[in-house]
């Protein structure tokens, strides 16, 4: 009673990335709150999940192992965690905002009516007072986020309503082993006292997941490009770039979303969020959204003929030229200089 | 065979072209300074339920909007395109809804309209991101979902196949009617206006906007019914006023602030060849590269 849930992404009998860091910050929520963290797992096979997650503190690990729980559909694990909730009533639910996330919260927040704020940025407890009701909340959730395009940053609370519930984006948050030696223990979930029959009315016919090809969240090194490259072409350049240092490519979401470059290059709030030793922003103008995910670069490179382009203020080198004047002249320096 | 399709959409700000005067001395945002625009991926969901259209002839493309009085816009673009209906739900009740309130609306509006095939919408909305009032939406229905579709391959003999794009892959998956489906924005565009269209539903007006200007059209509407477009308000849907607006709404905005990044003092360079050599050289010495 009164923990704190996180649902874990299965892909293959693999914990995703984004469940381990959500455990991360749980762990930090569930210390302050002093209060137990559970996890939960829905699919099939899943003999292989409690080894991956113990060490993360988990107290309890729930799971629901089913044949017709795997691959993910929208209903079943719905209901997994809808009727879990009911009698665990955990105060705090976290999941990835993912496609999976992203499609199971809403669903389980309008049928338990608990508030959900998607791709939360950060996580924080603190405490509320309604001056209007004359009423003070104590430890409640502060559920971080951008709103309006990443122009202002809102901080949502559910006062009254539980579990509050919040999605993260993977990336967002760091993902860091508790304690090797750590044991929780696990339950195994009935599935058939949580799941109907008549849950399952969605049927996969055919599933092609690609692992990640960007490994852009642990690159230390990542040449980015925004929609001032102008083509898909113009993009191979900066894969040159970061072949010969080592690095990944990125992308603005003007560039991804006008078909420069794929979904996982993208960096921002709406993206991966990166904290690399070399960020090289190339013909990027640096909305809002976009440096709010790689402000934490150490150290920034802007390369942009506009010499006013707002990521220019925050790089620590502004080089006003073409792209495809200055990315050559890098390529050309290393190869000739480095080892 | 032929469908009966509901398109969610809704208005929205222009958030992608955020002008300096976008946001105001105190660190809120300036509505009036950003164009309402159809929000894109609602766009993607229309083109989807006309394709259907053109599929199954006799098909029924209904818009619902809830909105204030000037996202009749909404409508009047949706019909441009090949929508046959629109309702705009408008009422100050929904005022301050969050996402489950605004869904709990427009789920009442639905249950008001003739028995409904497939219900379509855009994953979401770009003033707010959140991708939830489509999900809500199914669930307050008791309706099944796919979400972040790509395309609708099918409806065939009860039931509905769609591609999905995910982060990582495609998914295509097959689910029975009725369905909700939301559409990302890596769908086809929406097909431009029509100008017989454009024409045929230029003067198509809310009772509220007909109230605000008396022209010379008047006379037209008895005539053209299909110039209407519904107006509800509460009363006209059947809902109960405890899910509403901030009362139906279990999220509260707690505080908002202005995005300041801290600026850096930078190293301004113009490209030259000795420029970059000496850039390449400082990172190499100092171990950022190599």
């Amino acid at each position: 009673m009164n923990n704190i849930i996180v649902y874990l992404e299965i892909e293959e009998g693999i914990v995703a990335d984004v469940s381990l860091e959500l455990l991360t910050k749980a762990r930090s929520l569930a210390n302050r709150l002093k209060c137990k963290l559970e996890a939960v797992a829905a699919g099939h096979k899943l003999d292989g999940v409690g080894e991956q997650v113990f060490s993360y503190s988990v107290d309890t690990l729930y799971l629901a192992d089913d044949a017709r729980l795997s691959p993910y559909t929208s209903m079943p694990h719905t209901s997994v965690l809808v009727n879990l909730f009911k009698e665990e009533k955990p105060q705090i639910a976290l999941m990835g905002a993912t496609s999976i996330g992203r499609d199971l919260g809403p669903r389980v927040s309008s049928a338990l009516f608990s508030g959900l704020t998607a791709d939360c940025t950060s996580l924080e407890i603190g405490d509320h007072e309604d001056k209007k009701e004359g009423k003070t909340y104590k430890d409640l959730l502060y559920q971080i986020r951008p709103a309006f395009g990443g122009n202002i940053v809102a901080t949502i609370i559910n006062p009254d309503c539980r579990p509050q519930m919040a999605t993260v984006r993977e990336g967002v948050m760091k993902k860091e082993v508790f304690d090797p030696q750590y044991k929780g223990k696990t339950k195994q979930l009935d599935v058939a006292k949580y799941v109907s029959d008549t849950d399952f009315v969605v049927s996969v016919i055919e599933r092609h997941i690609e692992k990640s090809k960007s490994n852009l969240k642990n690159a230390p090194i990542i040449v980015s490009g925004g929609y001032g490259l102008g083509s898909r072409d113009n993009f191979k350049l900066l894969e040159e770039l970061a072949t010969v240092l080592g690095g990944e490519v990125g992308a603005s979401r003007a560039a991804v979303d006008s078909g420069f470059a794929d979904h996982d290059q993208q960096i921002g709030q709406t993206g991966v969020t990166v904290r690399p030793k070399l960020y090289i922003a190339c013909g990027i103008s640096g909305q809002i959204q976009h440096i709010a995910g790689m402000q934490e670069s150490a150290i920034i490179i802007s390369i942009n003929n506009d010499e006013n382009a707002p990521i220019n203020a925050i790089a620590d080198y502004v080089i006003t030229a073409n792209v495809e004047d200055v990315v050559p002249k890098m390529i050309k320096y290393y190869k000739q200089n480095s080892k | 065979m032929s469908l009966n399709i509901v398109v969610l959409a809704k208005q929205v700000p222009d958030t992608r072209n955020v002008g300096k005067d976008a946001m105001k001395a105190d660190g809120t945002v300036n509505r009036a300074a950003l164009a309402a625009i159809y929000n894109p991926e609602d766009l993607n969901a229309l083109e989807q339920a006309l394709r259907l259209k053109d599929r199954f002839p006799g098909s029924i493309v209904t818009i619902v909007t809830m909105g204030p009085g000037r996202a009749a816009e909404i409508i009047r673009e949706s019909l441009y395109r090949g929508a046959d209906v629109g309702y705009l739900l408008t009422d100050r009740a929904f005022a301050g809804s969050d996402t489950l309130a605004t869904s709990y609306a427009l789920s009442c509006a639905i249950k008001n309209l003739p028995k409904v095939d497939v219900i379509i919408c855009g994953r979401q909305a770009i003033d707010g991101d959140t991708a939830q009032v489509g999900p809500q939406v199914a669930e307050k229905l008791g309706l099944p979902q796919i979400t972040y579709a790509e395309e609708i391959l099918d409806v065939k003999d009860g039931k509905i196949t769609v591609k999905r794009r995910l982060e990582r892959g495609v998914e295509v998956v097959e689910g029975k009617l009725p369905m909700l489906v939301t559409v990302n924005s890596s769908a086809p565009s929406c097909r431009p206006r029509h100008a017989k269209l454009v024409m045929k539903y230029h003067h198509a007006k809310t009772i509220t906007e007909k109230q605000e200007q008396h022209d010379d059209y008047m006379f037209m509407f008895d005539a053209r019914p299909y110039l209407n477009i519904t107006e509800w308000s509460v009363n006209d849907i059947k809902t109960d006023m405890n899910w509403l607006g901030l009362k139906g709404s279990p999220t509260k905005v707690k505080a908002i602030e202005n995005v300041v990044f801290q600026a850096k003092e930078s190293k301004r360079l113009v490209g030259s060849n000795s420029e970059i050599d000496e850039l390449m050289k400082e990172l190499i010495a100092n171990h950022t590269i190599g």
